[in-house]
């Protein structure tokens, strides 16, 4: 009969070769934590396919740095001296130069560039990349097409090494949108050979099974809970990072990342309450760097076929009656830059910029009984639960103030999943709502959000044909004075008939220790790896 | 024995199918719409539309049970949103991170609550007895999160005595070679003694908090049980012989009284396995409790369904378990089919 | 001896009982009382956020300027309530239904018995998770929730009590002197399953207020900006780091101290109804 005993003796007796190994490998682990990150997050990854079905936020992190594209932008330093990626900028990644003509632009890909598996890179895996991009539907998709990339005939593979990109129009965003997360180039061979009848884009297996050539690797990923990232050590598309190793891992709670970040047992996480970036900042233990995001805001958003929506006055007497500054100070914390109390004409062709609206409620009133409303009206507020730390307390705020209107305010609640539903429906109408674009131009901002096209973005449904007109020219006009004064006309118009009250314009916040440097904002809002050294 | 075993399998199969059935309708009705997104952020109303049609969703309810139906039966669970996996594989992986600290939480109510038990029944209406008891129920007045996040902010933050509250394994410990997922057996059996006291170090808040909760019933049940025992002919007559007391109380009463608690140990033990989706998210512990809040937050449907099918399954073997435990230990209990 | 000497003398032997129907008489006065009583408005927000304890705010401010101590006082009457709700609502239903199945046996307890088995293979704080889920974010759902996993605790013990007194002496006389079964069954049977199943209700009113915390924390059920312990202890967590703890604290201990009373009482009636019990 085996007992327990001798069951273990057996298998322990195997173990001792792995046992006396262990101690060895235990120690190099302990020299390797220095050139090691740990990140913690609140979100995990779904994917590292960037193309896949439902890729989250988290999962462009992955993609990015695990995959490399053809160019990337340079860098600068903003106002605090924090390195900012310069969107003015193209840079060579796997392509080392590009010819930029009026129809196309070909590009010359380094020839010792290698996959992680050791297969060389060449053009046909660009084509086929790009291909997939195009072609899987959704947002890759939808993301190429903002900057006029949409058929497969648009890539030619001239030669092993040499790329072209035909072009269907002349677009500004074409170049900068080669340089987005998008555009992966993925290793084709590899793919092709797990791909299926069924599944000739090879979805499933490039969900957990990155086919990629970047900086890093993934050493291993437990869906959930962490991934982790090594350093490729033949990675030549760019200067060799400084970390070897990179942890990602889950922690849920808001105050344990606090506390581990406090105590020293983690690196690096964005994910805290805008509070605790605030007080860790005066703390000084803790780095605290905060960007804002680009071409984003967060905004109350007004659906003008809704009456009384529809009547401007309304809309205007609304932005008098935001509590903003409370808003300011209870909700962002400081982590944010206020979109309120600006000149009555824009100072500039910037986007965001401050509405010239301030917490007036005699003004407000005023304007409600101009347009037949003294006693106020009913309405319904809703918002995203899934942001709620965000969306929360500003609806409280804001409906304690529309009260002292007489606007009775019922404050509905829309689960996270559902949200993306109910603003297709454009039922809703009065919302709060953040909006972002990844390309840094007005333009493009307005073109989503406010154009006639009545895209899914322009939640309030605003048709304004003066606008549009003032959108269209800015988008295709080379004429620097021209694109200003296009630029500063559709903002003149966006604040005057207010269809969404801008309230301010968020900061990426990251906290780290004071030992890691040379963190960069992206316009992706995720850390990039292969810039990040430990002291 | 097994024809026991072959009847409480039949009579709980119409419980089974009752729980699929319930599952798949509650989960139909979860808000969220899977089309909206997997059609993307931009998608307009038609390109929803389409994916509705793909996915089959557009198709009555009945058909569509039909396929959940067909699914479950070639063991195919679907595939999770949030985490991308097939949630069968998901299940597989987390199942053993909530057993491992379930049990654990369970050992540590059982070494705690018997004794308590035992020591209030001892000496009835004394102060030990009220003492006991206030403690016990304390324990289970507060809600589990409240214990997790207290315990974590006085031993880890304040202290700086308990890890970080990382989940199963600090950020620079490997998991054991797989045998049973429990970490403690697996690295145990590895002979690995850095990741043993890892492992172990990490699970002793959560399952202190999970202890605390599931102290009063067992403490109680114990007490009550000794009560009955102590006052029973057999132990007076031994106490009449001039038997010591502490033969008495642990040789004789004791091993009476086990049986009625063994029952409430296997209540407990199902109860926390379902109570513990609170611990695991404050703890950040991948176990399937968390999993399927996760899920249920981001109304991803499929694992919800997944996890409640699992755990179902898993009570109606639990309580096998219990019932052959019962008639082994005491054959004078006869258990109606 | 009388139901009322013999209740004193219970009360007397045991202060702990005694001192948990006192915490139950307060908790009540909260309720009942406690909105018309408070010094603020618990929803009204201020400039004076994350304020420390003081003469000014008994239990300080949250991180919107609230009062805590308002909010916590008024938030009994919610969670009090609601659990009284669901409590109220799986006692009716639950003792008719297993009144009825330990009564007439047969099918009837059949049905009821895979009911009941039904719910409970479920993790129940789970089913009432996925079920709040489903039917939406209410007060009303909450409580439903709440009910329906309790029904099995409920439809089991009177099922019992009624299955051991369906053969007894006086039912038997009942049933000879002509009345009904429905008779019997609700005049004879029932008020004597009665006082067994008021112990119940005692220990599910803790565990309902648990539920209803549960749920709120993992941000299904209840929602800001209503004053609910469960909520508040949910938002309250995240600045314990940081170092506000009134806010996660005195709702934290609150719930504690309802969920205690109603231990305690439970374990009090218990012993006044029917000793044996005792446990």
């Amino acid at each position: 009969m085996i007992s327990r005993r001798t069951a273990l003796k057996g298998s322990s007796a195997a173990a001792l070769g792995a046992a006396t190994a262990a101690p060895a490998i235990h120690g190099a682990a302990a020299q390797a934590r220095r050139e090691t990150l740990l990140l913690i997050s609140e979100n995990p990854p779904n994917s590292t396919d960037i193309h896949g079905v439902g890729a989250n936020r988290p999962a462009y992190e992955a993609s990015w740095n695990l995959y490399d594209r053809l160019m990337t932008f340079g860098v600068k330093k903003d106002q605090n001296g924090v390195d900012h990626y310069d969107y003015t900028r193209l840079e060579p990644e796997l392509a080392e130069s590009w010819n930029l003509t009026q129809t196309s632009v070909t590009f010359k890909l380094r020839r010792d560039a290698t996959f992680h598996d050791g297969t060389p890179v060449t053009a046909e895996d660009v084509k086929w990349s790009f291909d997939r991009a195009v072609s899987v539907g959704g947002f890759p998709t939808f993301q190429m097409r903002a900057g006029s990339l949409e058929k497969p005939e648009q890539f030619v593979v001239v030669d092993r090494h040499t790329f072209r990109v035909d072009f269907l129009r002349a677009d500004k965003l074409t170049m900068p949108d080669l340089a987005v997360p998008v555009p992966a180039i993925y290793n084709s061979g590899l793919a092709k050979r797990n791909a299926t009848a069924a599944d000739p884009w090879a979805m499933e297996w490039l969900r957990a099974n990155p086919a990629a050539g970047g900086a890093f690797r993934l050493e291993r990923w437990v869906p959930g809970q962490e991934m982790v990232f090594a350093r490729f050590d033949d990675w030549k598309s760019g200067r060799r990072p400084a970390l070897a190793r990179v942890i990602w891992r889950i922690v849920p709670q808001a105050g344990n990342r606090r506390a581990l970040l406090e105590r020293g047992d983690a690196d690096i996480s964005f994910d805290l309450p805008p509070k605790d970036f605030q007080e860790l900042a005066a703390a000084r233990r803790l780095k605290i760097v905060g960007t804002p995001v680009e071409n984003a805001m967060q905004y109350i958003g007004m659906n003008v076929t809704k009456p009384p929506f529809n009547d401007v006055r309304v809309r205007q007497a609304i932005a008098y009656a935001i509590p903003y500054q409370r808003i300011m100070d209870q909700v962002t914390f400081g982590t944010a830059v206020p979109l309120f109390g600006g000149p009555a004409q824009p100072a500039d062709a910037t986007w965001p910029q401050p509405s010239p609206y301030v917490t007036d409620l005699d003004k407000a009133k005023a304007l409600l009984a101009e347009a037949g409303y003294p006693n106020g009206f009913e309405t319904t507020f809703s918002f995203d639960l899934g942001l709620a730390s965000l969306n929360e307390p500003i609806s409280v705020l804001v409906a304690e103030s529309l009260a002292r209107l007489g606007i009775r305010v019922t404050i509905n609640k829309i689960p996270g999943a559902n949200w993306r539903n109910e603003l297709l429906k454009k039922e809703m109408p009065l919302i709060t709502n953040t909006f972002g674009g990844w390309l840094n131009f007005p333009d493009y901002f307005f073109f989503w959000a406010y154009h006639g096209q009545n895209a899914v973005f322009n939640t309030m449904s605003y048709q304004n044909a003066e606008m549009d007109a003032l959108i269209d020219r800015s988008r295709f006009t080379r004429n620097e004075a021209e694109y200003a004064e296009a630029i500063k006309g559709f903002v003149s118009i966006a604040f005057r008939d207010v269809p969404r009250i801008p309230l301010f314009q968020p900061k990426l916040m990251v906290a780290m220790r004071d030992s890691i440097d040379g963190y960069r904002y992206w316009f992706h809002r995720q850390l990039d790896y292969r810039v990040l050294s430990k002291g | 024995m097994l024809g026991l075993l072959a009847r409480r399998l039949a009579a709980a199969l119409p419980t089974l199918a009752g729980v699929v059935v319930v599952t798949f309708v509650m989960t139909r009705a979860l808000p969220g719409d899977p089309a909206a997104y997997f059609a993307g952020p931009a998608a307009t109303r038609e390109a929803v539309e389409e994916i509705r049609r793909q996915l089959g969703l557009d198709q009555p309810l009945w058909v569509q049970f039909g396929r959940y139906l067909a699914d479950l039966a070639r063991g195919d669970l679907g595939v999770s949103i949030t985490t991308g996996q097939p949630v069968l594989s998901d299940i597989a992986q987390r199942l053993p991170a909530s057993a491992e600290l379930t049990l654990l939480g369970l050992l540590i109510a059982a070494g705690f609550g018997i004794p308590m038990g035992v020591a209030a029944a001892l000496r009835p209406n004394s102060w030990v007895d009220h003492l006991c008891r206030v403690v016990a129920t304390a324990g289970v007045s507060l809600p589990t999160f409240f214990t997790g996040l207290l315990l974590v902010y006085v031993f880890y933050y304040l202290l700086g005595w308990a890890p970080a509250p990382l989940g199963r394994l600090d950020a620079f410990s490997s998991p054991p070679p797989h045998v049973t997922g429990f970490h403690l057996i697996d690295s145990a059996l590895a002979g690995d003694g850095e990741t043993f006291l890892a492992a172990a170090a990490q699970l002793v808040l959560p399952a202190l908090t999970l202890g605390i909760f599931a102290l009063a019933p067992i403490a109680r049940m114990t007490r009550g049980a000794m009560l009955a025992v102590m006052s029973s002919d057999f132990i007076r007559a031994a106490r009449a012989s001039g038997l010591a007391g502490r033969t008495i109380v642990i040789r004789y009463a004791l091993r009476n009284a086990l049986l009625p608690v063994v029952t409430t140990l296997g209540m407990v033990l199902s109860f926390l396995l379902g109570a513990n989706v609170l611990v695991e998210k404050v703890f950040a512990w991948p176990g399937i409790g968390s999993y399927a809040v996760e899920a249920l937050i981001a109304s991803d449907y499929v694992p919800v369904q997944g996890f409640v099918m699992t755990m179902a399954a898993l009570y109606v073997a639990l309580n096998l378990l219990i019932d052959l435990a019962y008639q082994a230990i005491d054959p004078r209990v006869r258990i109606e089919a | 001896m009388s139901a009322l000497s013999h209740a004193r003398h219970v009360l007397a032997e045991n202060p702990v009982t005694a001192l948990s129907f006192c915490l139950f008489a307060l908790l009540a006065l909260a309720a009942l009382a406690g909105p018309a009583l408070v010094p603020y408005d618990p929803l009204a927000s201020s400039d004076r956020a994350l304020a420390p304890p003081s003469a000014l705010h008994w239990f300080g401010t949250d991180n919107l300027g609230r009062d805590v101590f308002s909010r916590v006082v008024v938030a009994t009457r919610l969670d009090l309530g609601m659990a009284f709700a669901a409590v109220a609502l799986v006692f009716v239903t639950g003792t008719l239904a297993g009144v009825t199945a330990g009564f007439l046996g047969g099918w009837t307890d059949r049905v009821i018995g895979r009911l009941t088995d039904t719910i409970m293979a479920f993790p129940l704080f789970v089913l009432a998770m996925g079920l709040v889920a489903a039917a939406g974010n209410t007060v009303a759902n909450v409580v439903y929730a709440t009910a329906i996993i309790n029904f099995p605790i409920y439809a089991r013990v009177a099922r019992t009590e009624a299955n051991i007194r369906r053969d007894a002496g006086f039912v038997e006389a009942a049933r000879l002197a002509g009345a009904s079964t429905a008779t019997v069954m609700l005049g004879e049977v029932l008020p004597n399953v009665l006082p067994i199943m008021m112990v119940q209700v005692s220990l599910t009113m803790g565990y309902a207020i648990l539920n209803t915390a549960g749920l709120s924390f993992i941000g299904l059920g209840i929602r800001p900006p209503t004053a609910e312990w469960g909520i508040m202890v949910a938002e309250g967590a995240g600045y314990i780091v940081s170092g506000e703890w009134w806010i996660a604290l005195f709702p934290g201990l609150a719930l504690m101290l309802a969920v205690f009373t109603f231990n305690l009482m439970g374990d009090g009636l218990r012993d006044i109804v029917d000793p044996r019990r005792r446990t």
